[in-house]
């Protein structure tokens, strides 16, 4: 037997206090959606965890509404320190029940506990700590003297990491005196539900923050097109950003979009390979790649490409898939069985045209929607694993010969999101980050956020920065695009 | 004996070269009075695509410039249009049917908004981007590039085309952005006439290409091209700018909306509205 | 003043093997004649002070070169043939990123072992146990005690493993290999004697004496010797001096009988400071003959540490991926819980591999891990926590 065949170490669900059913949060109350109800379920086992109640147009209207006369007579009047008191109110509920929004959180999407544990969840917290100290500031955010909401904001957010870009979009928003009305993904209600009762716990006056579950053709197009809505803030694939930004055209509406990726993770021939080769895992694997500034093309120098693709499967066979619950898995599952579908029709599609096709002879278990770590070499530009967002665990491995055409292929892609560099050479290291269009760029690392770091894309990775004082302009009136 | 002048061949401003529009038309335009002043090249689709060809290829060196460089060269445009101020207000007069004073007001401001911006372009960064304070071993930095080519539709002021102009493209060129700007369409004629101040500055060719034509016409194959990586419609109007906004959506062009920003308006958010910021982390160790 | 003969061999000594001096000139220098310094000279031999060994050609390793590496089977076939190449060979590893090993070690470290596995892991973290005692004050007495210990570390339950080896200074050797007896083996056959040696734990003496500490270690039955590398000259860029001094040391593991002690060599991290540095201190071991790469002597700080460890793991993996050839990994000192004992155990089965769970190729140096394992032990038997008077003290 092997050392590494752990014994289960399973999180205990035991702290989790679910409700059968979830209706919407609307102006303070639970209340029942017109849209009929779905029933989630966790990925890894595809048993269900709790009814959700959906939302429809009028529901929709209700929470802006609310949203609406929630700013006009409260949340606009007060000061903000007071405003920055109740961020820092949630910011501590939620470091209160961290193991339990963590454990919901992988329940609900797959992912492993140990990211949820580790990553999302204090992360979550961070964001709201990181904003609450902004509510009395922003006279100092350098964006125009007197900077005022924008009113009500309309969130609508992915399935990949549910409560973080939960936080990501309610905390600057609030800090900048906007009320919002948030549409969690169909798939992943769950931690945003929960979120609604830290709300109600911390004493947020009613109406300021409303979570709205809905599908997105219904309750997502709702929002966009609410008249009474002042911003659309939205994460999610580039085609419904695009369809967002078409229909907000010649509206007052400001909006800002954080879309797809298509991140090159550069490895010079003087990098740290073993470092480089946990980045490169760090880059595609985490999440089960369902990360939209994953490293999903590794563009290795060619006079180590035989190396470095031979530490990185090796190393990836000590990753361990299954349970996400478990806290010795690497490996979580896809969210959904749609996107189980989507991933393993681009994989074939790569291989079809060519590619050399690498896949972790792993076992998967038997329920829910699971897909092994693959590996792509051989790939040409042209191949649609190099060019088209996967969104799973899913690597293609290009070659270069020189920095120039290192940079070539990794800015050759309508997205601009993130991007990797891996060398020792400090003066190489800058001026090839200088010359990638992307609006992350991790230089010996991969897969790092932080509150006061911005986060966005440039070209079709969308527009507008997430985090630090730049995510405040995306909530305040102070011109610009869009 | 009075002697007979030679009047202007007005045409479009490519590359740094004054091509007529590939498609041979112009448009007359009169003066106030309805006397004829000058036939002004009608840019077509052809010249815009031209244009954005133009300005793509002078991107890497214009916002590969030392920022240091490009306010020398941004103040050098304003030597240059003060050298010509006398013309300009002639021009304007003559074109628009204003009043000295207020033609020499509008040159002058569109001076003086050159060596605001070329003030900045050293700055911006410094103000715009920062050291951002992560929890954990990481240098970590934010800066504002340049977003690449932007359209711009240029307001006109008062029936005049030059503070409008002026105004829209400084603050591109501030951080290294290139431009194709469509010209009012009311008095074109200083607009046109500045692209002989810029040709005679060191602005590299190719940098700011100015078209005169049709907004309604020519704005909509701009902000539907997929080079262009952002449009400002501060000089377009009703249903072509709702067109123009989303034909940007099919590529996530930025767009700056009618209204955002005053036709005469100079403000850091102006140069805030053409950057990307791009942060950079590095791991930190003495190990 | 007065010099004892013994005294004045040694110095006569020196003078003459170290020096390169005439019996006349030490005379000279000493104020005595030539024939009464060739008379100290061959007391000298006889008394142990001098110990002249005879290279045969044939020998893996040749006549160290001026100015230049004593070049070894290992170093010849990755190219390393003097000073150049050696030092080329060093600075063209890969470097290390700090940050990214640590997060790599702190990964590590989130992975939960539980029920049986922990079972399993807390008996493999005896069974890789060298029991170390190394202090001024350790008496045969002590030591006695150390290696009834190893054998039977817990007496409240006699299923619980001996360890691989105990620990220490060379006069000690010969008091672990008596109190040992039919119990002694090669950390799997039986419980090793390993001995520090070379100057431990700074090393800073002349190689002669490092030679002379060995040799007495291995005579008075060491099976095991744990040298230390000339940290000043490493960091003074002297290579050579660090190579040769491992490859003479490796000499000097061998016994009469043509078998040879197992060499640890003890980087002393601690002092390295930089990963790097770590990284190719451990190659330039492995190149000079080194059976175990091993972090610490214990007396430094910071000693072992998880991605020291790890970095160390990588070293001796990419060596075997290299050659074929599996080399063990020694972190010492400082591992003081089981808890933290398990991560390197993980540590050791992700980045290395199963197959380095094995004395003979991993081992912990460590004097309180133990007791605190047999603590761990006693509640998974027993199902309650126990206390520390109901673990040995030594």
């Amino acid at each position: 037997m092997s050392f590494r065949d752990y014994a289960p170490a399973p999180e205990s669900t035991a702290i989790l206090n679910l409700r059968p059913h979830y209706g919407l949060y609307i102006d303070g109350q639970w209340t029942e959606g017109g849209g009929g109800s779905i029933t989630s379920i966790s990925p890894a086992t595809e048993k269900s965890i709790a009814e959700i109640s959906m939302a429809d147009s009028s529901d929709i209207d209700r929470a802006v509404l609310a949203a609406r006369k929630s700013y006009d007579t409260v949340w606009s009047r007060m000061s903000g320190a007071e405003r920055g008191k109740y961020l820092y109110r949630i910011a501590r509920l939620i470091q209160e029940r961290a193991r339990e929004f963590a454990v919901a959180e992988t329940l609900d999407n797959g992912k492993p506990i140990r990211e949820t544990r580790d990553i999302d969840i204090p992360l979550v917290a961070a964001w709201f700590f990181h904003y609450a100290g902004w509510a009395d500031k922003l006279d100092y955010a350098g964006l125009g003297p007197n900077p005022s909401a924008l009113g009500v904001a309309g969130q609508i957010i992915p399935w990949n990491f549910p409560l973080l870009m939960l936080a990501w979009k309610v905390a600057p928003a609030l800090a900048a005196g906007n009320t919002v009305v948030l549409k969690p993904a169909e798939t992943t209600p769950l931690t945003a539900l929960m979120f609604a009762d830290i709300c109600q716990q911390a004493g947020l006056p009613a109406g300021v923050v409303n979570i709205v579950p809905g599908h997105g053709g219904v309750a997502g197009t709702a929002l966009v097109e609410h008249a009474g809505v002042n911003k659309i803030a939205f994460t999610g694939s580039t085609a419904v950003g695009r369809n967002i930004a078409r229909t907000l055209a010649g509206t007052e509406t400001r909006v800002t979009l954080e879309l797809g990726g298509k991140g090159a993770n550069i490895v010079f021939d003087d990098a740290a390979v073993d470092e480089a080769v946990e980045g490169i895992i760090a880059g595609i694997f985490f999440n089960q790649g369902h990360v939209c500034c994953a490293g999903s093309r590794l563009l290795v120098q060619e006079n180590i490409q035989d190396e470095v693709v031979e530490k990185l499967t090796r190393r990836l066979a000590t990753l361990r898939l299954g349970d996400p619950l478990d806290k010795n898995t690497d490996i979580g599952a896809v969210n959904s069985k749609a996107q189980l579908a989507r991933i393993t029709a681009i994989a074939e599609t790569g291989e079809a045209e060519g590619a050399t096709r690498w896949t972790l002879d792993c076992e998967i278990p038997s329920k829910g929607f699971w897909f092994r770590p693959t590996i792509f070499t051989n790939v040409t530009t042209s191949n649609t694993v190099a060019r088209d967002e996967i969104f799973g665990p899913v690597l293609s491995v290009l070659s270069f010969r020189t920095p120039d055409e290192a940079i070539i292929k990794a800015n050759n892609t309508p997205y601009g999101l993130s991007a990797g560099i891996w060398t020792q050479n400090a003066s190489r290291m800058l001026r090839v980050a200088d010359s990638l269009r992307a609006g992350v760029v991790w230089a010996n690392t991969f897969n790092q956020f932080d509150p006061t770091s911005p986060f966005g894309g440039y070209k079709e990775s969308g527009y507008g920065r997430e985090g630090g004082r730049h995510g405040l302009a995306a909530y305040l009136a102070n011109g610009g695009a869009r | 004996m009075s002697r007979l002048a030679i009047p202007k061949t007005y045409k479009l401003f490519i590359g740094g070269k004054f091509p007529r529009s590939e498609s041979g038309r112009t448009t007359e335009v009169l003066s106030p009075s309805g006397k004829f002043v000058a036939n002004v090249a009608k840019a077509s689709r052809k010249d815009a695509r031209d244009a954005v060809v133009a300005a793509r290829a002078a991107w890497a060196g214009w916002s590969g410039a030392s920022a240091y460089n490009r306010g020398q060269v941004l103040y050098r445009v304003a030597e240059m249009l003060e050298g010509r101020l006398d013309q300009f207000v002639a021009e304007i007069v003559e074109t628009t049917g204003a009043s000295t004073a207020d033609a020499r007001r509008e040159v002058a401001a569109a001076i003086d908004c050159l060596v605001w911006h070329a003030g900045w372009t050293d700055k911006f960064a410094q103000v715009h981007g920062g050291a951002n304070p992560v929890a954990g071993p990481f240098f970590n930095l934010s800066v504002p590039e340049s977003t690449g080519v932007i359209a711009l539709v240029a307001p006109s002021v008062e029936q005049s085309s030059l503070l409008g102009l002026v105004s829209s493209v400084a603050p591109a060129l501030t951080t290294g952005n290139v431009v194709v700007v469509l010209a009012s369409e009311h008095a074109p004629c200083a607009a046109m006439t500045f692209a002989e101040v810029l040709a005679t500055s060191d602005i590299p060719g190719g940098v700011v290409n100015i078209l005169s034509g049709s907004v309604a016409e020519v704005a909509p194959w701009l902000a539907s091209h997929a080079d262009v990586n952002a449009i400002d419609l501060t000089g377009a109007t009703g249903e072509i700018a709702v067109e123009c906004e989303r034909s940007a959506a099919q590529t996530l062009m930025r767009v700056v909306r009618p209204g955002t920003f005053g036709p005469t308006e100079s403000a850091f958010s102006r140069i805030a509205a053409f950057v990307e910021t791009k942060t950079v982390w590095h791991t930190k160790s003495l190990a | 003043m007065e010099f004892s003969d013994r005294e004045l061999s040694l110095r006569a000594a020196r003078l003459y093997y170290d020096d390169g001096k005439t019996q006349d000139e030490i005379g000279d220098i000493l104020g005595i004649t030539r024939w009464k310094a060739g008379r100290l000279l061959a007391l000298a031999r006889e008394t142990g002070i001098v110990a002249i060994s005879i290279v045969d050609s044939a020998d893996t390793a040749e006549v160290r070169p001026p100015n230049g590496i004593v070049v070894t089977d290992r170093s010849r076939a990755q190219g390393v043939t003097d000073s150049g190449s050696l030092r080329r060979f060093l600075h063209g590893l890969a470097a290390v990123d700090a940050i990214g090993l640590e997060e790599r070690a702190g990964r590590l470290a989130t992975r939960s072992i539980k029920n049986d596995s922990k079972r399993a892991a807390l008996d493999t973290i005896i069974r890789l146990i060298d029991l170390t005692t190394l202090e001024g004050a350790d008496t045969p007495g002590k030591v006695r005690s150390l290696v009834r210990k190893a054998i039977l570390p817990d007496p409240s339950d006699l299923t619980a493993p001996r360890v691989a080896a105990v620990c220490v200074y060379p006069d000690m050797v010969q008091h672990a290999v008596a109190a040992l007896g039919s119990h002694q083996g090669d950390g799997v056959t039986g419980i090793g004697v390993a001995s520090v040696a070379t100057a431990f734990p700074s090393g800073r003496s002349s190689l002669d004496i490092k030679l002379a500490d060995t040799r007495y270690a291995v005579s008075q039955g060491a099976t095991e010797i744990d040298m230390v590398i000339d940290r000043g000259a490493f960091l003074s860029g002297d290579f050579d001096t660090v190579f040769n001094e491992i490859v003479e040391v490796h000499r000097a593991c061998g016994r009469p009988d043509g078998t040879r002690a197992h060499l640890k060599v003890i980087c002393e991290t601690g002092e390295l400071r930089t990963y790097d540095n770590i990284k190719r201190a451990s190659w330039l071991a492995i190149l000079a003959g080194a059976d175990f790469i091993k972090t610490s002597t214990g007396k430094v700080q910071p000693a072992a540490t998880l991605p020291t460890t790890v970095l160390m793991l990588e070293v001796v993996r990419d060596w075997f991926n290299l050659t074929g050839e599996r080399i063990g990994v020694k972190p010492a000192g400082g591992i003081r819980q089981s808890k933290d004992a398990i991560r390197y155990l993980v540590a050791v089965a992700e980045v290395a591999g199963d197959e380095w769970i094995d004395p003979h190729l991993f081992r912990f140096g460590a004097s309180s891990l133990l007791n605190d394992v047999l603590l761990q032990r006693q509640k998974m038997t027993t199902g309650h926590y126990s206390g520390l008077d109901y673990v040995t003290v030594d």
